[in-house]
């Protein structure tokens, strides 16, 4: 494996999907919900209309959500009030899937810019003209894909604790955030996730012939992650460390499978590399 | 050790053939010419040598190695000009060749140096700085260039150097490549359908048609097949007599004789060869004819070109004919 041409390719397209505006507006907003109006809403909307409002106390919706709580959560709300188990379910739990939407986004799009966006602009030619192998060329892509996505996301993380902490901060009394279920979430879960975000771009990139289309092809895969969301929030799923690290495992074997599959299509034999 | 080699080579996309049976041989620091139209097989040719693509049939060989297995260690010490520049418009001149540099493994600090001199040599230093998107056709045609010769490879393969140029861009860049293999004994595979150019540069070529090869060898090998003999254009100051003809054709060596003006003062002369061009004068003049010019037709590449393809030049739009007005066959 030759580090140096890896590096230089990875480098070489981190700096071309950062170029490519079309793709980071959007992707630059996305989080801001997520991470901060999203976490605000949650903890700040009962507060500002309960009192105000004739409709029942929401905390007594809170009360049949919790209900749903599996039992693996129960003891994370042990003890709290009405009002802290709202801002611990909603903003430690039912978000959680919401958070995971960002590997996938970042790595999705970067992974579209790379490999589809790569070809649309008639640069992959020359490419597969040198000395890189095919794994290299695809490793290089892989890391300009998955890395930035990783990073990015575990800034949104970090935002997100603050964000979560500090408006939950006059109920919670105290940094509570993240449980324990967050970190293989953002360690084991987040990852396998842009793997997959990556490896969605480059099977599509092998179907579509611009970046655009790739992207918005892309767009569908939020699907997953919704279906998620409403798993989570129907309690289908419970986040807990365990959980979390079985739908990581599984996440990862179809990356594995993903991946496998784009090696062979990402390759100077695969005459679709060449328009 | 010839530098290319080719054994029945075929590749095939799904039903279509696109290059059939090649089998030619490239020596070292031959500057070879693949002449064809549009879809003839030349690109997919030298992506075959250069292993992005792997043969559907027959092998090849690039500098002894098999570019399907050993493909890595071959492109280190090949250089491709692609047919489109595929440079990276939104980055630099300068950062543009440093990439490809690094891709190409070449270290750091002499990369650096390399592309510098590069720059310079192929009159882009003003602009290295400057991003690629608004270079003119020419200007990221010799960076392409530049970027193929970067790595100093033994084989340089150009696809269709020039075809999307304007002429004076066209031959700044001609001359790039001829002062860049000549004096460097490189070996070069030339695509091409613009016939001059390769007239200029190739010491020997290949038509290819529809992926099949139909001829190979020198300008004057390929001339001598297509054609048994050399007309030579006689022009006398006077009507010569009317005998004159008969005279000519009796004359050793002489394959046809005709009148090209009804005045009688030019005359179309076949000969075998020009050694027989001396006998021939010696005929008119003892008849009387006060001969003025003696011209023995040339053949131009694109002669032996359409006359392969089996077509009239003036019927082929896909290649381009810019004839210097030497008009050889009819
Ligand atoms: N990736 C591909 N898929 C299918 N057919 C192709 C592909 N590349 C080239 N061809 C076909 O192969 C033939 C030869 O193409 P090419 O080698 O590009 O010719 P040239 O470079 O001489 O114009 C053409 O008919 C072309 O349409
Ligand atoms: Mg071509």
């Amino acid at each position: 494996m030759n580090w140096r041409a890896v590096g230089a390719l990875a480098r070489k397209d981190l700096w071309e999907v950062r170029m490519n505006k079309v793709a980071w507006i959007p992707a630059a907003i996305v989080p801001m919900v997520i991470v901060v109006l999203l976490p605000l809403a949650f903890i700040l909307a009962p507060n500002l209309f309960a009192p105000s409002t004739g409709t029942p106390d929401p905390n007594a919706n809170v009360q049949t959500l919790t209900n749903l709580v599996p039992s693996s959560m129960v003891t994370e709300l042990h003890g709290l009030n009405d009002a802290q188990r709202w801002v611990v379910f909603s903003t430690g739990f039912v978000s959680a899937p919401m958070l995971l939407l960002l590997p996938l986004m970042f790595s999705s799009i970067a992974g579209a810019d790379s490999f589809v966006g790569e070809r649309e602009r008639k640069t992959l030619e020359a490419l597969l003209y040198t000395p890189a192998t095919d794994s290299e060329l695809f490793l290089g892509k892989v890391i300009a894909s998955v890395v930035p996505a990783l990073l990015l996301t575990w800034m949104s993380f970090v935002v997100y604790a603050v964000v979560v902490n500090a408006a939950g901060w006059n109920i919670m009394q105290r940094v509570w955030f993240p449980t324990a279920a967050w970190w293989p979430l953002m360690i084991w879960v987040a990852p396998a996730i842009a793997t997959l975000g990556m490896a969605a771009a480059v099977l599509i990139s092998s179907r579509v012939s611009t970046f655009m289309e790739a992207y918005q092809l892309t767009g569908t895969l939020v699907v997953i992650v919704l279906a998620l969301v409403v798993a989570q929030a129907t309690g289908v799923l419970s986040l807990s460390v365990g959980v979390t690290l079985l739908v990581g495992a599984a996440l990862w074997a179809v990356d594995a499978v993903l991946v496998w599959l784009g090696v062979r299509l990402f390759s100077r034999g695969a005459v679709k590399a060449l328009a | 050790m010839d530098a290319i080699q080719t054994d029945a080579l075929s590749r095939r996309y799904g039903n279509l053939t696109a290059v059939a049976d090649v089998t030619l041989t490239v020596a070292r620091g031959e500057v070879f010419g693949v002449l064809g139209p549009n879809g003839a097989g030349k690109t997919t040719m030298v992506r075959l040598l250069n292993g992005v693509l792997a043969p559907s049939a027959g092998s090849c060989r690039v500098l002894g190695l098999d570019p399907a297995r050993q493909g890595s260690g071959l492109r280190r010490r090949t250089g491709v000009l692609t047919e489109s520049p595929a440079l990276y418009e939104r980055m630099t001149a300068r950062e543009n060749l440093r990439f490809f540099g690094t891709m190409y493994g070449m270290p750091a600090g002499k990369l650096a140096a390399r592309a510098d001199a590069m720059l310079e040599a192929f009159g882009l230093a003003e602009r290295a700085d400057a991003k690629v998107g608004g270079f003119s056709k020419g200007m990221k045609q010799r960076l392409a260039l530049a970027r193929a010769l970067l790595h100093e490879p033994e084989v340089l393969f150009l696809d269709e150097p020039t075809a999307a140029l304007d002429p004076e861009a066209a031959r700044r860049v001609t001359e790039l490549i001829m002062e860049f293999t000549r004096q460097a004994g490189r070996t070069v595979f030339l695509c091409t359908h613009y016939l001059p150019e390769a007239q200029r540069l190739c010491d020997r070529v290949a038509v290819l048609n529809r992926g099949r090869l139909i001829a190979t060898g020198t300008l004057a090998e390929l001339a001598r097949t297509l054609w048994h003999g050399t007309w030579v254009d006689v022009e006398c100051l006077v009507a010569s007599a009317p005998d004159l003809l008969e005279a000519v054709r009796v004359v050793a060596g002489v394959t046809d004789a005709r009148l090209d003006e009804p005045d009688g003062t030019r005359l179309a002369v076949q000969v075998e060869g020009e050694e027989r061009i001396p006998a021939v004068v010696r005929a008119i003049v003892e008849r009387g004819g006060q001969v003025v010019r003696v011209n023995a037709r040339e053949h131009t590449l694109e002669d032996v070109y359409f006359e392969l393809q089996g077509e009239p030049a003036h019927a082929q739009p896909a290649v381009a004919s810019e004839t210097s007005g030497r008009g050889g066959r009819r």
